[in-house]
Parts: C-alpha cells; sequence; structure tokens
C-alpha cells in the first residue's frame, strides 16, 4: 500500500483537482495544471477523477512499486518506460509489484500526470490533497518529492483489480482516450483568449501585437505563471500611481489561473493554478479555460500566439469537451466489466 | 455596480471604482454585497472572495449550464441572480454592522524592525513616534492575498506612508509587521517581499490546519498593541 520513489526528478509532487472554497483567504486554487489530464489518467486506472495523482515536470523521475497497481499518465511528450517497454501517454498499463515506471526529459512540453490506482493517500488539508509548493503545506509533507521518499497509496477500486486480471497478459490497454487530452502540448501554441477587463487600457498598437505577433517563454516559468518575452505591450492610459507612495498602479483585485497580466514593463505574463488570488497588473486578457492544458506545457523558448474568441465560445467549447468525456467515461467502463 | 467576467469562470462585481476616498464605506459596501450574493445560494457559484472595491464571484460553467439549460446564457443567467440578491438584499435587515475587532501583539523593537529608520526617515519623525502613530491607530481588513493569510489593513497614519524598498527582500521572516504606500500588511509566513518591516508579532496568521484557516477575515478591525522582547518569546511558544 506503498510506492518508493527512488529518484524525484526535476520538480514532482502530489497534485489532486485542487483547493476550492479558501481564496477569500488567500490560497491558491492550486492542483493539476491540466485538470483534464489528471481526471483522464485516473478514469483510465479506476480512480474516481479527482483522486490524487503525481504532477511530474521535466520527468527525471523513477518509481518503484510493491504491489500491484494500474497507472495511466498524460501530458506532455514524455518518454515513460517500464522497465524496457513504453508506456505512451493515455494508455493504461498494469505494473507488477517489484517493477520500477520512469519517467525521461519530455521532448516537447514540460509537464505530465500520473494516475496510479488506489490514489495517492496523503491527509486531506483544506479539503485536497494537493501540495501548495508555495506556502509549503498539503501534498506529501507540503513539499515536492525527494529521493528516497515513501508515498501512501490507497486500496484499488474494485474496477482497477479487474483491469489488473484483464491486463495480465497483454501489459497495456490498447483504448485510449483523444490525442488531444493524452498529449496537449505544442511547441508553437496558439491560445485562445477573451478579453480581459482592462484591455481598452491598452492602445490600439498594444492590442494589434498581443493578437498578430509571437511571443517566446522566458526562464521565469512555474507552477505560478509563465513569464513571456516579445513585443512591448503598452497601455493607452498613463496609470501611473497618483500617490507617490504607492507602486501599485491598479486597486488589486481577483485574478485566476488563465489570467494574462502585464506588468509595468509591457511584458505578458499567464497566470497558472498556483498564482495568487489577487494582483494589481492590468488584465488584458484570460486563456479560455479547455486551453489551459496547453499553457500547462509552456516551457522557456517556446513560441506563443494568442487568438481571440467569445465567451460564448468559450463555454461552448467546455460544455462540448465535457460530453466528449462523458462518453469516454462510458467507453471506459465497457473495459473494466 | 458593474459586473464583468474575469475568464470564463469567475465574475467580477465591482461595487465601487475608488477606495482610498472612502475606505469604511467602500470596505462596508464590498462586505454588503458579498453577504447577499452568498445568502443567494446561485447555483454553480463555487465561492466568493473579496478584494478592495470588488468581489469576485467563481463559478462551475457547467453548472451554470445545467441551471440555465442553455450553453449562451451563462453570464446573462448568474448577472441576473446576483442582482435579484442585491434588491432582496436591500429590503433585509443588514446583519454586516458587526465586525470583530482584533488585537494583535507587535514587538517594535530593533531585533525586529529592520526599516524602522527608513520610515521614520521618509515621515521625518522620529522612530519612537513611528511606532507610536501605528500602533494607536485602528485598522480595517481590506483584503487577504499575495500570501495565504496575508492581510491588507487600510487606516494607516498619513504620515507614516513610505515607498516600497526598491530592492525588496528574498526572504522576509514570518510575522513581520510592515508598511507600504497607504498600508501596513502581517507576512504570515516567511516569503520575499518589498515593504517595509517595523515589528514582528508571534501570533500564527496562518495555518492549514484550521478552518478558518486564516486569522484575519476581510472586514476585521485590527488594533496592534505593542509588546517586550520576553512577551514576545512568552507568546510565540
Amino acid at each position: 500500500m506503498k510506492i518508493d520513489i527512488t529518484r524525484a526528478g526535476f520538480l514532482t509532487s502530489v497534485q489532486d483537482l485542487g483547493r476550492l472554497g479558501f481564496r477569500q483567504f488567500g490560497v491558491s486554487v492550486g492542483g493539476a495544471l491540466d485538470s483534464l489530464a489528471l481526471r483522464v489518467a485516473n478514469l483510465l486506472v479506476g480512480n474516481a477523477e479527482s483522486a490524487a495523482g503525481l504532477e511530474i515536470t521535466l520527468g527525471g523521475l523513477r518509481l518503484r512499486f510493491v504491489d500491484d497497481r494500474i497507472v495511466a499518465w498524460c501530458g506532455g511528450e514524455f518518454d515513460a518506460r517500464l522497465g524496457s517497454t513504453s508506456v505512451a501517454a493515455g494508455h493504461a498499463a498494469l505494473v507488477r509489484a517489484g517493477q520500477e515506471l520512469m519517467f525521461n526529459q519530455p521532448k516537447i512540453g514540460c509537464r505530465c500526470w500520473l494516475g496510479i490506482s488506489g490514489e495517492i493517500d496523503v491527509p486531506i488539508v483544506l479539503g485536497s490533497r494537493s501540495t501548495d509548493l508555495r506556502t509549503s503545506f498539503g501534498g506529501f509533507d507540503g513539499r515536492a518529492l525527494r529521493d528516497g521518499d515513501t508515498l501512501p497509496l490507497g486500496r484499488n477500486s474494485e474496477r482497477a483489480e479487474t483491469l489488473v486480471n484483464t491486463l495480465g497478459e497483454e501489459k497495456i490497454a490498447h483504448w485510449k482516450p483523444p490525442h488531444d487530452w493524452s498529449s496537449p502540448a505544442q511547441r508553437e501554441p496558439a491560445l485562445r483568449f477573451i478579453r480581459g477587463v482592462d484591455w481598452n487600457r491598452f492602445n490600439d498598437e498594444a492590442i494589434q501585437r498581443f493578437m498578430n505577433e509571437e511571443f517566446s517563454v522566458t526562464a521565469e516559468a512555474d507552477r505560478m505563471g509563465a513569464r513571456l518575452d516579445g513585443p512591448e505591450l503598452k497601455r493607452a492610459d498613463n496609470f501611473a500611481g497618483t500617490a507617490a507612495a504607492s507602486s501599485a498602479d491598479l486597486i488589486s483585485e481577483a485574478v485566476v489561473p488563465g489570467t494574462i497580466q502585464v506588468p509595468p514593463g509591457g511584458k505578458p505574463i499567464v497566470l497558472l493554478g498556483d498564482c495568487q488570488t489577487i494582483g494589481g497588473y492590468p488584465k488584458i486578457a484570460h486563456v479560455i479555460g479547455v486551453d489551459l492544458p496547453i499553457a500547462a506545457q509552456l516551457r522557456v523558448g517556446d513560441r506563443v500566439r494568442f487568438r481571440e474568441v467569445s465567451l460564448i465560445e468559450a463555454h461552448q467549447l467546455l460544455a462540448e469537451r465535457e460530453r466528449d468525456l462523458a462518453e469516454f467515461r462510458v467507453g471506459i467502463e465497457l473495459h473494466v466489466r | 455596480m458593474e459586473i464583468t467576467p474575469l475568464g470564463d469562470s469567475a465574475l467580477i462585481v465591482r461595487v465601487r471604482n475608488q477606495f482610498e476616498d472612502a475606505p469604511e464605506q467602500t470596505s462596508n459596501e464590498v462586505l454588503r454585497a458579498l453577504r447577499q450574493i452568498e445568502d443567494t445560494r446561485i447555483p454553480g457559484v463555487i465561492e466568493l472572495a473579496p478584494a478592495y472595491t470588488t468581489v469576485a464571484v467563481f463559478f462551475d460553467p457547467l453548472r451554470v449550464m445545467d441551471d440555465a439549460s442553455r450553453v449562451d446564457h451563462v453570464i446573462e443567467s448568474l448577472t441576473q441572480k446576483i442582482h435579484e440578491a442585491f434588491s432582496r438584499g436591500g429590503r433585509r435587515k443588514q446583519r454586516d454592522k458587526c465586525t470583530r475587532l482584533i488585537e494583535i501583539p507587535v514587538c517594535y523593537e530593533a531585533e525586529f524592525a529592520l526599516d524602522l529608520e527608513q520610515v521614520s526617515r521618509e515621515a521625518q519623525i522620529d522612530p519612537t513616534e513611528v511606532v507610536d502613530l501605528h500602533r494607536t491607530a485602528q485598522y480595517r481588513v481590506s483584503c487577504i492575498g499575495f500570501t495565504p493569510g496575508f492581510p491588507f489593513l487600510s487606516g494607516l497614519h498619513k504620515r507614516l506612508a513610505t515607498r516600497r524598498r526598491s530592492i525588496p527582500r528574498k526572504e522576509i521572516p514570518a510575522g513581520s509587521v510592515a508598511i507600504a504606500g497607504a498600508q501596513t500588511g502581517i507576512y504570515p509566513m516567511k516569503s520575499p517581499g518589498g515593504w517595509n518591516i517595523i515589528g514582528r508579532t508571534p501570533l500564527r496568521l496562518f495555518n492549514p490546519q484550521k478552518d478558518p484557516p486564516a486569522l484575519l477575515r476581510p472586514g476585521d478591525r485590527v488594533r496592534f498593541r505593542a509588546i517586550t522582547r520576553e512577551e514576545f518569546e512568552r507568546l510565540k511558544r
């Protein structure tokens, strides 16, 4: 009922779907930066979709199993191996006691999410098993995993046990989710956005640049957000603080994962799951919910473009994806019966 | 009352456009709006969070769609329900008058007051007077953010307004009481930051093992009480 972390890799943490209900106290939502990837991985291994799994950043992870488990992962283009067998994204695989699962560096993207049947059974803190790395609580001891850690696992669900039996021969399932769910990373992604409240504060040139030009991801990219480089986005108005003592130029208000804010230097930042709950920089736009999985893969050097959609379209896309997910759920049920 | 989308899963309800001109009134109005929306229990709304002049409403678009039984009406449907909440709430007896008053012990001694000199120089008053002005005022939590449990307090004496440090510190000790601009605040945990530190509290402002996890809530009134180094150690335990 545990798993050994032989090598923790660059940055691996326990994450579920995040921590809701505490933003009024300044607690970030956090959780898997690509919640769809974790939900799908969980479905594939017979877990509840909200179960806690591992978020793996840039690979280097080695896990040794002490009992039979079903695993599945989704995310960037990682090379995952079970001994000498390659485990492709989106395929459930049976891991026997004593076997080692390994994640090497990704070719495209930077993160992936691993679901393990029985889920990672760390204590629930403020309604979630997610690790809040910035504040050091939740998850496993409130921190990223280290070499030699042992994580507690829960009991395999009935569905997972069925999978252990059916996959006994072939080891790796042949069924898989749509490609863009299991492998959303792109080297030159176009992120769809809707306008932010401060859209009109930017001058025409800035708006044209934002919509037509390319931005590159800087090394300042983590779970809080990714700072971009590229054309400078100037504002139309002069928002230099009126009070000399104030360095914040707007009154702070809520920001969310996906918010694209523009600090005084004119270089945008795409906020991700561990972002602060409030911010004072102008919000030019928001990456739409269905494209957050792509944003979660941004890595230094990647080139990004932005494409506008309407809020209604954003909601339609979300509804469509949820319908597809419901169908996929039904399909999965057929395999675990 | 202006309602604007904040991405596809949140809204911002703007109660006023200014804060500094009337902090007390603005805070009251924001908290009233918060309670009115809260009491309405709008289907699909996950949580609410107040800031200086706004209330953020976080929702699950899929549940709102189910409730409105159409995909293209999420914002309209929520906006309407929020407006209804305000008109209903307006007739109800106001229960938001009673706010808590919380006393926070602070040791202003030199060991903890890393930037007291700087504040005193900028205000052109001597350090003891800075401390006196800071500990005798009454403050109010305008919002909580930056890090979990970090209270942004309004009510700082005008003379104490101090610019942020030009080079932020990489690590500010937990409990540090600090000033930036017209505000004062408390760092709940060790973190980087650019505020001017003038003291330290032994109290724990954020504890994830508790619910609520933060000592302070938006709207709370706060007073500081100067304590000695000995008392700091005693309370710390």
